[in-house]
């Protein structure tokens, strides 16, 4: 009961946090001089073409943008009412964007969803290395094994991302024949999803997932040897020893439970750091994410484009935390019991 | 009797290194307490957790013999040479073990009940309902008053005496032949402490264990042990039975020991009466209330009364000694006492750095005389490791005060560092080396050097002694006895070991949950306590005396919250009866 009402006040302290973001995002992308159209208009100008300059009115007349800059706001988030009426982000609708002369939704649609599944499946290859590794590490330390674990982890540390994908897909593709660029064979863009498309993006996956995955898990192996060393130092170890329990099962039981908290808590910083640590991983593997297109955006100035991308970051990390949080609150009965009374 | 555990000229060490055990013998019979008594460094814990091969994992066993003869076996089992897997089912079944620090030998995510009855799990075929069934019948024999809900309760929510409860529980749940008890009372309070051991005795005349008890307290041996083995530097001392021992040392040692350990004295000093009492520090009509943050942002917020109508004084050249258990607002006064907290409105909290000077109260100060305050007001604290920087040297550790108040030059600062360091008996060569190089009661020498440094006239020493060993804190008070009568400086004392007070204070305050309830001079306040709470913290003094056993009955009538006093005393926990005053100097709370 006391765990819902947590959750509850949680996600509620979320949407307020998601509003304050929002405001930062769209103060801090107007804080360049000019944007996308104004500039268009000014190079139109000197260039003579007077036909393009209508339609660059007409566009700024209709995204408001000819507002001061706290009704675009209110207008962009959907708060006030525009020139079509509301048609903000809480209405589900993302804006347009001027580079590519597309509605944004259309132009993210694909990239969000492969921003999401790449990304996940970077956390799962973290957590999926970095457990198994960290505790052998820890309940092996000062031997062969942790230091093996610990220079291979450095390596990967220490790797360009960028050299490591190319360098990965140069002998994937020569001796397992795994394919180069993109995140499916182009026959499928744009088909609708079958068991075919979904076997192609896996196989694609495999190299994007290694490349983003290593030095995050490297880190996250690290950490998580540091604290189980330092639990494994302390009394209530001692006494399950001196219960008669095995090592393997006290090791699992007592101290991984407690090393476990960090571990959990990353989840909130891994999202965001992944994504954003990706942007040029993806554009040297050329998948088609959303960082390739955040980066696009801000160059040129195309604000609706890049403020949807920056609060889609922004709701990754947000939902990031409450996640974390909430198996935190779960895992750990003295942040659940925090506030009662003994 | 053939004895349960034997061990013959046990040898351990580390790497390369000397051993830290040395040719140490010692047995214990069924039903018998053997206590392991020395200093931390003595060897006396390795050669405990050598029974149950529970050592660090750099240190070796380097040779003799562990034989264990459980009720169960047919002939003695060879500790030293068993398989790991065999090892495991002799730990928590057929020995076990309670440590030090209740507070953390405890897992705190997991529940009392899941970490207790998995001693049961582990080592026996009991399902799960027996198993609930067998440990809530343990929690009620070491007395929790309502097993069902401790089984469900996580650590942090018991009391410190509570955990060392569960954690007896959990020990003595597989019905062992030996408990080995680490230091199992020395993070309690003095009552916790003798509520505890009257516990383990009662556990072990009902089942016929034999005990093995390691300790640095002769007082507690006096109550609990047989026999007694007393261990050095790795190597044993002496050893025999407890009475004849206790009572009659042979090795140098363990005279030492003896004559080190503070007891309440048996016959009352002499005092001359003052007649004009001249206080250096008094706080009167002193209250504190602290707002706890509420549960949710919604609840109301609960208040927390630390420090309850204090008003007492410390005379000049004098000791005025605060005790009580932790949580009794002994330290909140400390703090108050140096500025450091402000009490609630209505206090006054009067300091006067020269006799007959204008007072200055310490409430409302204005920046200058805060720093001229500072300096006359110097703090010596518990933890000797912990309150020195570990990257300064001890040059610069001292000289600290004298430039954050910009006394002297820099060669004058040195001057004096070296002049105070020979007051406190330590030498000039120790100037350039960093903390770390010193043991325990070297770093209490240099927190009182530095405490000393700016020529103060009042030291709050807030627990000094309670992180040493008994022979050094005999050194420790020795040397605050002597810079205070030699400097002339006032001390308020916080403890909570009355024998320690009985040594150096003029005046004793008794505080139980906030409130002053017994206040006097030492001789009236130990030979005539009035309040059940100050007869319980007398009682609960283990004394290294046979003859002076601890009385349980008097520690728990006063032990108890206050509404479990006697009649005369018993309050809600709210309205307390006033102070008053039952012979000159000597006051006690109670209802007329």
């Amino acid at each position: 009961m006391a765990l819902l009402r947590f959750a509850v006040f949680r996600f509620l302290t979320m949407l307020a946090t998601l509003v304050v973001v929002s405001v930062l995002v769209f103060v801090i992308i107007n804080l360049p001089p000019g944007d996308y159209l104004s500039n268009q208009i000014n190079e139109l100008r000197a260039t003579g073409q007077s036909n393009g300059i209508a339609k660059a009115e007409f566009l700024r007349q209709e995204y408001s943008l000819d507002q001061p800059l706290w009704k675009q706001y209110l207008i962009w988030a959907g708060f006030m009412p525009g020139p079509h009426g509301f048609a903000g982000l809480l209405q589900g609708e993302f804006g347009w964007s001027f580079e590519f002369d597309k509605p944004v939704a259309d132009l993210v649609g694909g990239a969000l969803w492969m921003t999401v599944l790449v990304n996940l499946a970077a956390v799962l290859f973290i957590y999926a290395v970095a457990l198994p590794l960290g505790v052998l590490a820890a309940a092996k330390s000062k031997t062969w094994i942790d230091y093996t674990s610990a220079f291979i982890g450095y390596l990967g540390l220490a790797t360009p991302n960028f050299l490591l994908a190319l360098i990965l897909f140069y002998y994937g593709n020569r001796y397992l024949n795994l394919p180069i660029g993109g995140l499916m064979d182009p026959q499928f863009e744009g088909e609708p999803m079958s068991f075919e498309k979904m076997k192609s993006v896996l196989i694609h996956l495999i190299i994007p997932t290694f490349v983003i995955g290593t030095s995050g898990a490297a880190a996250m192996m690290q950490r998580l040897r540091a604290n189980l060393l330092d639990e494994l130092g302390k009394p209530y170890v001692e006494t399950a020893r001196a219960k008669g329990m095995s090592e393997p099962r006290m090791l699992s039981k007592y101290p991984l439970r407690v090393a476990f908290n960090p571990f959990v808590a990353d989840i909130g910083t891994l999202l965001p750091s992944l994504v954003s640590g990706s942007v040029l991983v993806s554009v040297v593997l050329g998948l088609q994410t959303i960082g390739p297109l955040l980066l696009s955006a801000l160059k040129s100035q195309d604000l609706f484009l890049s403020a949807f991308v920056l609060m889609f970051v922004a709701l990754l990390t947000l939902i990031g935390t409450l996640v974390s949080d909430l198996l935190l609150a779960l895992l750990d009965p003295r942040i659940r019991f925090g506030g009662r009374e003994r | 009797m053939t004895a349960l555990l034997t061990v013959k000229n046990l040898v351990i060490g580390f790497e390369k290194a000397k051993p830290v055990v040395d040719d140490v013998s010692f047995s214990v019979a069924p039903g018998k307490t053997l206590a392991l008594v020395g200093e931390s460094g003595s060897g006396k814990t390795l050669s405990c957790r050598a029974a149950l091969r529970i050592l660090p994992p750099a240190a070796q066993l380097r040779g003799g013999q562990i034989e264990f003869f459980g009720r169960d076996s047919a002939t003695p089992i060879d500790i030293t040479s068993l398989s790991e897997r065999k090892m495991r089912s002799i730990r928590g079944n057929r020995i076990s073990m309670i440590f030090q620090e209740p507070m953390r030998s405890l897992s705190p995510l997991h529940r009392i009940g899941n970490q207790v009855s998995e001693a049961l799990k582990l080592h026996h075929n009991f399902d799960a309902a027996q198993r609930k069934k067998l440990v809530l019948e343990q929690f009620d024999r070491v007395g929790f008053p309502n097993p069902e809900r401790v089984y469900d309760s996580y650590p942090f929510e018991l009391s410190g005496g509570m955990r060392q409860r569960a954690m007896i529980a959990m020990a003595m749940v597989g019905r062992p032949d030996l408990l080995i008890a680490d230091e199992p009372t020395t993070a309690l309070d003095v009552t916790t402490q003798a509520q505890v051991l009257g516990l383990i005795k009662d556990l072990q005349a009902e089942t016929g264990m034999g005990v093995i008890l390691v300790t640095h307290d002769l007082g507690v041996v006096a109550n609990m042990a047989d026999d007694v083995v007393v261990m050095n530097r790795g190597r044993v001392m002496e050893s025999g039975p407890a009475p004849l021992i206790l009572r009659d040392p042979h090795h140098p040692y363990t005279k030492d020991l003896m004559a080190a350990a503070p007891e309440i004295p048996a016959t009352p000093a002499d005092r001359p009466k003052e007649d004009e009492r001249d206080y250096i520090l008094e706080m009167r009509d002193v209250n504190k209330t602290y707002e706890l943050k509420a549960s949710s942002p919604w609840g109301a917020k609960s208040v927390v009364n630390a420090v309850r109508g204090v008003d007492f004084g410390v005379e000049r050249g004098k000791t005025l000694a605060v005790v009580g258990e932790s949580g009794s607002g002994k330290t909140t006064c400390a703090r108050m006492a140096l500025g450091a907290e402000r009490a609630d409105s209505g206090a006054s909290i009067l300091f006067r750095a020269e006799p007959g000077a204008e007072p200055v109260n310490l409430q409302d100060l204005n920046r200058a005389e805060r720093l001229a305050f500072q300096r006359q007001a110097q703090m010596v604290f518990q933890d000797p490791y912990s309150t020195l920087n570990p990257r300064m040297r001890v040059k610069d550790a001292l000289c600290e005060p004298l430039e954050i108040h910009g006394i002297g030059s820099a060669s004058e600062r040195i001057d004096r560092a070296v002049e105070i360091l020979r007051w406190v008996g330590l030498n000039e060569n120790m100037l350039t080396r960093y903390p770390h190089a010193f043991s325990g009661g070297q770093r209490q020498r240099l927190s009182i050097a530095r405490a000393l440094m700016l020529d103060p006239t009042f030291l709050v020493c807030d627990e000094p002694t309670s992180a040493l060993d008994v022979s050094v804190q005999e050194q420790v008070l020795g040397l605050l006895e002597d810079i205070r009568d030699r400097l002339n400086l006032s001390y308020l004392f916080i403890s909570h070991d009355l024998a320690v007070v009985a040594r150096i204070a003029d005046e004793v305050a008794v505080m139980r949950a906030g409130l002053v309830v017994e206040q006097g001079p030492p001789e009236q306040l130990f030979y005539n306590p009035q309040h059940p709470y100050t007869k319980a913290l007398i009682a609960a003094q283990p004394e290294p005396d046979i003859a002076r056993p601890i009385n349980l009955k008097i520690v728990a009538q006063g032990a108890g919250a206050p509404s479990s006093w006697p009649d005369a005393f018993r309050f809600d926990g709210v309205n307390a009866p006033p102070l008053r005053e039952t012979e000159p100097g000597h006051k006690v709370r109670y209802h007329a």
